[in-house]
This record gives C-alpha cells, structure tokens and sequence, in this order.
C-alpha cells in the first residue's frame, strides 16, 4: 500500500510516514453486517454518490491532506462505512478534520463522493456534541438577520460602515465620493463581508471599497444577511445553513441587486 | 490577476497547482473545531508547498485560508506574508494606504504608501 499510489509532491514522504503508523492495526468485523448508515447516504446523493464504486485504489488518501489523522484517510473511512462499522463511522471526530475539500472526488476514477459521506456523517452526531465553536458560531448567526457568527447586528455595522468611510473619506480626498451603501436599493451588487473586518480589523474594510469605487461598481451590503460566513452549514445543520443563505438571498432579491457578490 | 498585480516574473505558482492542489485547511469549519494541533499537522502539506516556491508572500483570496496560512507561516517558521487579494490589487494601484497593511511584511510596508502622513 505504501509507495505504489503516493503522489509525488513535497509532502510524499510525510504522507507514507503517516500511513505506516496508521497501517499497524488490523480492523476487526463483527461478522454481520449491520449498516444502515452507508446505505442512507446512498439514498439521499444523486447516483448513490457512487458510494459503492470503491475500487480501494487509494489515490484519495494519497492526496489527502487529512491522511493520518485519527488514524483515519478517506479510503479507510469509505471501506469502514462499506463494512458496516456504524458506529466507527459516525464517532470518529476524523469528520471534523476533513474540510470536504473535494479533491478525493477530483483523483477518484469513479468519482466517489467522500466529502458528502463525511458530511452526512458530521450530521449524525446529535447536535449538541458537535464541536463547540462551530456550534456556537452557528448559534450566534441565528440570533439575528445580519447572521453574523461574530454577533455583530445592523446597528454596530451600519456604524462601523460609516465611521470608517467618512474617515478615509477626509483622510483619503481621492475618495472623497466613494460610497459604502447598505440596502441601496437596486444596486447591480450584493456585496457581503466576513464578520472579522467590521468586528476586529475595521481598515481591512477599505481595500475592497476602493476597488469597487475605482472600477464604477454600483453595489450595495445588506442590513441583513451582510455576513459572509456560515458556519451552520460546517455543522451539517441543513435548516439552520438553509435559513441563513435565505436570509441574505431573500434581502438581495428584495433590493432588487442582480448580482450576489461572496467574498468569503 | 496576481499575475498582472505583481508583474509575470514575480508569481510562483506552487506544486501541484489548480485542481490538483492541496486544501490548507482553514475551511470546513476546522478552524473552529477545536482541533488545534490536527489542523497545523493538516497544513504541513500547504506550507512546504508555499515554502517550496520560495516567495515572499503568498496571496489567500478567502478569510479562512488566510487565517489557516497565516498561522502556518508562523507555526512552521517560514514567516512568509499572507495577503488578501484586495490589498495586493490596491497596492499595485498605488491606493494603498498607511493603516491597510496589517498583513505586509516590513519590506513592502513603506513602498508605494497612499497618504502617508494620514499613519495612526
């Protein structure tokens, strides 16, 4: 297993590093197959997510930079849920360092979709166990429309907005006609803005203003739904992931912008 | 884009590039798991990816891949600047200004300033 299917890269010898330790214990069966788990994910992605097209070549996990960790990599994890090992599959925190970055569906010969096992996976954990901080960054966003997961709301960034702009406007007298709108309505664009700049770095804002500016861009933020981030859909929390993207969808089509500008 | 913003012959591209590159880590919430020392061990790869090109900076166009980069820089010691795309562009503009380079290293940050006397 090592050495034939590594990838080339800067990394190769730190990746068969880490499977040789990973590779010493040998997994051990019940005897009856159990699963339900696999067979659930295979109902709710198109074509089963080709789920049962595993051909254990292990190019996935040669790639993947999460190989290792937990004494977990995404063919050993696809094997696992194709055994039956329920209960492995859905305790491992493993789920938690994958990012479903998507590269193992980009090297599978038969484009198996791993991202979307772990993901359903991260959902079967009872919601409160999930990790605390995106737990509570995800709460955070719900608690108002601007779905700030840093519990910024429309009044601290409306102020943050304006407090920067009219001071680069004075301190800047070439911009002294660029706007920073929110709820403009009928703005070409919906712009929208991770927490961490009105928050904690307000000049981080400035950049991105002055290249709209200076290219003519008619834009706008949203006093709702100006939060870039969303951090319920890391949780695998659907309902709450859905009601944030709506939120900021909904506040884009009701100010009529025609393009949803993500800069996250 | 970065390209045309720092001039041909100053981009490296690292290896693998494109799709066949590596994720740094930074997303799908790992960030905010609490698995601190997973998520540095996930982004050795990206670092000896970057540290191999040997630049002085490389460019994140997202906040979490800038937050995961910059900290790699600073975990494995290549201390290598990690800017957003923005402030590279307005930079190379030439609209820079004093207060909008947290993210610069020394050498870049008095080249090219934008009122330089508006400096808090």
């Amino acid at each position: 297993m090592q050495g034939v299917f590594e990838e080339k890269g800067p990394s190769n010898r730190y990746v068969a590093e880490k499977e040789g330790q990973m590779t010493q214990e040998p997994i051990r069966l019940s005897g009856k197959k159990t699963s339900t788990f696999i067979d659930k994910v295979k109902e709710l992605l198109p074509d089963g997510g080709n789920l049962n097209l595993c051909l254990t070549c292990g190019a996935c996990s040669s790639g993947c930079p999460a190989t290792g960790l937990e004494g977990m990599d995404p063919r050993k994890f696809l094997r696992m849920a194709a055994l039956g090992m329920d209960e492995e599959v859905t305790s491992t925190p493993w789920v938690w360092m994958c990012s479903m970055c998507q590269r193992c569906i980009y090297v599978c010969p038969m484009k198996i979709d791993i991202p979307r096992l772990v993901y359903f996976a991260r959902q079967s954990w009872p919601r409160e166990t999930r990790p605390k901080g995106i737990l509570g960054s995800c709460d955070m966003a719900l608690k108002n429309d601007t779905c700030s997961a840093m519990g910024a709301g429309e009044e601290d960034f409306q102020f943050v907005v304006e407090d920067v702009l009219e001071e680069y406007r004075e301190a800047q007298p070439e911009f002294a006609e660029m706007e920073a709108p929110i709820d403009k309505q009928g703005a070409e664009f919906f712009v929208n803005q991770n927490s961490r700049e009105p928050v904690t770095e307000p000049d981080e804002l400035l950049p991105l203003w002055k290249i709209l500016h200076t290219v003519g861009a008619d834009w706008t933020y949203g006093s709702k739904g100006w939060a870039a981030e969303n951090y319920c859909m890391f949780l695998a929390d659907d309902e709450s992931w859905k009601h944030i993207t709506q939120t900021a969808v909904k506040q884009a089509d009701d100010l009529g912008c025609k393009v949803f500008l993500n800069t996250e | 884009m970065v390209k045309s913003v720092v001039g041909e012959e100053n981009f490296i591209d690292m290896v693998p590039n494109r799709s066949n590159n590596y994720c740094c880590g930074g997303g799908g919430g790992f960030l905010q798991s609490g698995y601190k020392d997973a998520r540095l061990e996930y982004g050795r790869i990206k670092d000896e990816q970057i540290q191999a090109t040997r630049a002085d900076y490389c460019v994140a166009a997202c906040h979490n891949c800038h937050a995961q980069i910059h900290e790699l820089s600073e975990h494995f010691g290549g201390h290598y600047g990690v800017v957003h795309l923005w402030s590279i562009i307005c930079l190379s503009l030439g609209i820079l200004g004093p207060n909008e380079r947290t993210y610069l290293n020394d050498d870049l940050k008095t080249v090219n300033v934008f009122h330089p006397e508006t400096e808090m």
